[in-house]
């Protein structure tokens, strides 16, 4: 059975529900806390939460422990990096990913549910879902604001829209360039999302949309 | 040899600073006629280095600033 590795610094809180959502989707999960090695998995999680308490930046302090060059290994082998939240933003950090995570555009936390439009279904966290599908899956953070200088260099999976899937300035809600809410790297292997898929995998959660993304990653692993 | 090392870190020209815009609007709110408010970030550190311009340089780039997203400068003198 393919396995993954739920990584766990000081701060994480989101690495209970990412490991159960994994099991759901038909894997074998592990939380691993940061100063253990990711050895004997077949890809790797960087749940939310608040690691280091957000000091200096979100994520920056969690993107320079040891443990991420065994995760930028596993990004360059094209085995699946998935970033949740506070996992994007140390992505991005650790500069597996292009782009910045800034502070909110109106300066407040935000949590609530947003609509998204599946924009690119050829990575492994996405395949799943039909081009052009609007799901629904909520977002908690302070610091989502995503930024780029040139969104070229990036491949936008996931975009904030409005019900029906058009991407206006209503349906952003941090201030994020052209609407992105997840992105993922050239090949397609390290995507970071601002929203929490794991929040919904559930129907009992409002949202079973999210689980899509675990279960792709997971067909996409056994191959 | 050591050094005393002050870092400021600021936001791009021409990127929002959300902190920035609330503090410069409360100061307004007491009456100020404050405009275009930023808020850098500060770090001072004791140093011991024989190359410290260089080192500080890289600790900005590596850790301290986000390249992308901000410019740096830095005061480095000797620790009497």
């Amino acid at each position: 059975m393919v396995k993954f590795a739920v990584v766990v610094f000081p701060g994480s809180n989101c690495d209970f529900e990412t490991e159960r959502a994994i099991r759901k989707a038909g894997a074998e999960a592990e939380r691993v806390w940061y100063k253990t090695s990711l050895k004997d998995f077949d890809g790797v999680i960087l749940p939310g939460g608040f690691s280091y308490a957000d000091y200096l930046r979100a994520g920056a302090i969690a993107a320079r422990q040891e443990i991420m060059e065994e995760v930028k290994e596993f990004a360059r082998e094209g085995r699946p990096v998935l970033g949740i939240c506070n996992g994007f933003q140390i992505l991005t950090e650790a500069g597996l990913l292009s782009g910045a995570l800034r502070p909110n555009k109106i300066p407040r936390f935000l949590c609530r549910w947003v609509h998204l439009r599946v924009n690119d279904i050829e990575t492994p966290f996405t395949s799943l879902y039909e081009p052009g599908e609007v799901i629904r899956m909520p977002i908690a953070h302070a610091e989502g604001n995503y930024y780029v200088d040139d969104p070229s260099k990036v491949r936008v999976v996931l975009q904030y829209s409005d019900e029906n899937g058009n991407i206006t300035e209503e349906a952003n809600p941090n201030g994020s360039v052209l609407n992105i809410a997840a992105v993922a790297n050239e090949k397609g292997n390290v995507l970071g999302t601002m929203p929490h898929p794991e929040r919904a995998s559930d129907r009992f959660l409002g949202s079973e949309d999210g689980l899509r993304v675990f279960r792709s990653m997971v067909e996409w692993a056994r191959r | 040899m050591k050094w005393r090392v002050t870092v400021t870190v600021r936001l791009k020209e021409g990127l929002n600073d959300p902190e920035g815009r609330v503090i410069g609007k409360a100061l307004k709110n007491l009456s100020y006629s404050v405009e275009n408010l930023r808020v850098p970030k500060c770090f001072e550190f004791e140093l011991e280095s024989d190359n410290p311009e260089e080192e500080v340089e890289e600790m900005c780039r590596k850790l301290l600033a986000n390249p992308l997203i901000h410019s740096w400068e830095y005061s480095i003198e000797p620790v009497s």
